[in-house]
């Protein structure tokens, strides 16, 4: 049975996905239920999953019986079963948002679950092309989900997304073929061993395979200058959609890029090639730097929330190139806790927006007092972002310096250090006006501002309130969980890491 | 110089059909014609991974008494694959244009960015 779980992770949120169409034929109110029995379940196979994993090691299971190499591999570690509990566990969430928040038609689940099903399969996958099958589900997902607003700028947004994506992923693909053409595999661990037979790991085939697929996956984790799809994505999408995507889809394609790295290319090839390495760790300073100015030069708050996006993934990208064990770490603390973090404070905008009709960062002056709960939620979580003790963003990022310290890698230790201190730059100003400003917007005059993004009723239930808090509160209380998660990490990380 | 052309005129192909693809999808203003120039884009690295596959007198693997040395079939059933997902976003593209010129009237793209900040 537990053999079974990592392919029923997958076909699960597929045939659940399924189910709103065709009830939609009956009834049209049908999709929140079945999406929430089928993550219930999700999340259940999930948490049995990461604590079999914990317990008892790697699972495996080979697609259709065919064997590894040559069937494809689901294969989860410590790294993998921890990113699926993510996955399973913040669709549930963003559910409970999506009940009176909407979209509310049944088109709208049935692609929800298949972006859950999706980005589980990128997490689970142990074959580089079976890989690139799910980049692209997800992919697909996202650009219908991005669309669903009402607006017709969801769709130019949504229209721009699935080209810079589509690239991305072709990219990505271009590689793969490189890949075969050098090893003739294309299973993961199959790949790496015969990489490390060949010891041609300065070869031209593997150094355009390594540019291509990397390259490919920095689009779909946005880094600096690969990110130009992201912020129009994120502020036109209905914002059930915003938190749900900014949560999940680039922190699992920043997985995906790890897995590459560490499963495929292995550490052996960034000792062996310091260019790879310093090209990436130099891609991560730059989208660090360039992502927090573009942050504080927002007007819209959500697209000062997706530039900290860029600038963040720069921090987790940085991290597992520097590969020291406990950067490594913290990059995994720092991508998990970012997605709970950034999904969190994207559905605080909805319901600020909701209340209040306030999308930008002066409308935010005052609002404190308006919605004290959602406000002081997300003065709790930037400052958790920011990294301020004892929030999980404090953990991650904490760890990714220390294990830039031990490589003694100098430059990136300046570089995280004073990002931090132009996270606070961004974050702080909007805290400061949250509570300390003269209100600008008027309970009067909302109304000409408010109806921006589905219009579909501008009520806010317990729920949506619900979820705000409950992100907040893990945004703290996740660092209690970061040395169970080292645990999990302890028994994955020391052979990825040739320690 | 022409031996190399000679024999290995398949990737010069695949690199001028990635070329021309990418120049459309860059270059382009048409938003139909960008959508086309991601389809040769990607049809440039099928033929690539479709080369792969070619051995010189290789038969079709249809294991037999004798018949070796065979083409790998690997590329051509990842490649169907491929098409498929090509298919669904070109499906998905052409959709969203649609929506985007119901409600703009336009797809020439600098004309939509003027409509679209406004």
């Amino acid at each position: 049975m537990i053999e079974q779980i990592p392919v029923l992770l997958v076909v699960l949120p597929i045939v659940g996905g399924a189910v709103p169409l065709v009830a939609s034929l009956v009834s049209d109110r049908a999709g929140w239920p079945v999406a929430t029995l089928t993550l219930l379940g999700q999340t259940g196979l999930a948490g049995l999953l990461a604590w079999t994993v914990s317990t008892s090691g790697t699972v495996s299971y080979a697609v259709g019986g065919f064997a590894a190499p040559y069937g494809i591999e689901l294969v989860v570690d410590g790294l993998s079963g921890a990113v699926a509990l993510l996955v399973a566990v913040v669709s549930l969430g963003v559910l409970a948002y999506a009940r009176q928040a909407g979209p509310h038609s049944s088109s709208f689940y049935g692609l929800y679950l298949l972006l859950v099903a999706g980005l589980t399969g990128m997490t689970v996958t142990g074959d580089v092309f079976n890989l690139y099958v799910f980049l692209e589900i997800t992919g697909l997902a996202a650009y219908g989900l991005v669309a669903s607003g009402r607006n017709a700028s969801a769709a130019v947004a949504a229209l721009k997304y699935l080209i810079i994506g589509t690239v991305g992923a072709s990219l990505y693909l271009l590689g793969v073929g490189y890949l075969l053409a050098a090893t003739g595999t294309l299973n993961m661990a199959d790949l790496a061993a015969k990489l490390g037979e060949m010891a041609a790991y300065d070869s031209t085939l593997v150094l355009t395979a390594f540019g291509l697929m990397v390259g490919g996956l920095t689009v779909k984790v946005a880094l600096f200058p690969l990110h130009t799809w992201q912020p129009d994505a994120y502020a036109n999408a209905p914002d059930t959609v915003s938190a749900f995507i900014s949560a999940l889809v680039s922190t699992v394609s920043a997985y995906a890029l790890a897995r590459l790295l560490f499963s495929v290319f292995t550490v052996e090839f960034l000792t062996a090639v310091p260019v790879a390495r310093w090209a990436l760790v130099g891609l991560a300073c730059v989208s660090i730097f360039a992502g927090s100015v573009l942050a504080v030069s927002q007007d819209s708050v959500q697209r000062m929330l997706a530039y900290s996006s860029v600038s963040q993934f720069g921090l987790v990208v940085a991290g597992f190139a520097i590969a020291t064990p406990l950067a490594v770490v913290g990059a995994t603390v720092h991508l998990l806790g970012h997605a709970v973090m950034k999904g969190g404070l994207f559905a605080a905008t909805g319901i600020i927006e909701r209340k209040t009709g306030a999308t930008t960062v002066n409308g935010y002056a005052g609002m404190g007092s308006r919605v004290p709960l959602s406000a002081f939620s997300f003065a709790v979580l930037s400052l958790a972002m920011v990294g301020v003790p004892p929030a999980v963003g404090f953990v991650g990022k904490w760890y990714i310096v220390l294990g830039a310290v031990n490589a003694e890698n100098w430059p990136v230790v300046a570089v995280l250090l004073a990002s931090t201190l132009l996270t606070l730059a961004y974050f702080a100003r909007l805290v400061e006006r949250l509570y300390f400003a003269e209100a600008t917007i008027h309970s009067e005059d909302a109304p000409a501002e408010a109806p921006v993004t589905d219009g579909s009723g501008q009520a806010v239930s317990f729920g949506m309130i619900a979820v705000v808090v409950i992100a907040a509160a893990l945004a703290v209380a996740l660092t209690a969980a970061v040395p169970e998660l080292q645990a999990m990490l302890e028994d994955t990380l020391p052979p990825l890491l040739n320690q | 110089m022409l031996e190399l052309l000679n024999s290995h005129y398949n990737y010069y192909a695949v690199m001028l059909l990635l070329g021309i693809g990418l120049y459309m999808l860059i270059e382009s203003r048409n938003l139909v014609k960008k959508v086309i120039g991601m389809n040769i884009f990607q049809t440039g690295i099928f033929l690539f991974f479709i080369t792969l596959a070619f051995r010189a007198g290789g038969n079709p693997p249809i294991i037999e008494e004798g018949g070796g040395p065979y083409v790998s079939p690997l590329p051509h059933v990842l490649i169907l694959t491929a098409i498929v997902v090509g298919v669904s976003l070109t499906a998905v593209a052409l959709a969203l244009i649609i929506r985007i010129y119901t409600e703009y009237g336009t797809l020439d793209e600098d004309k939509l960015k003027q409509l679209y900040y406004d």
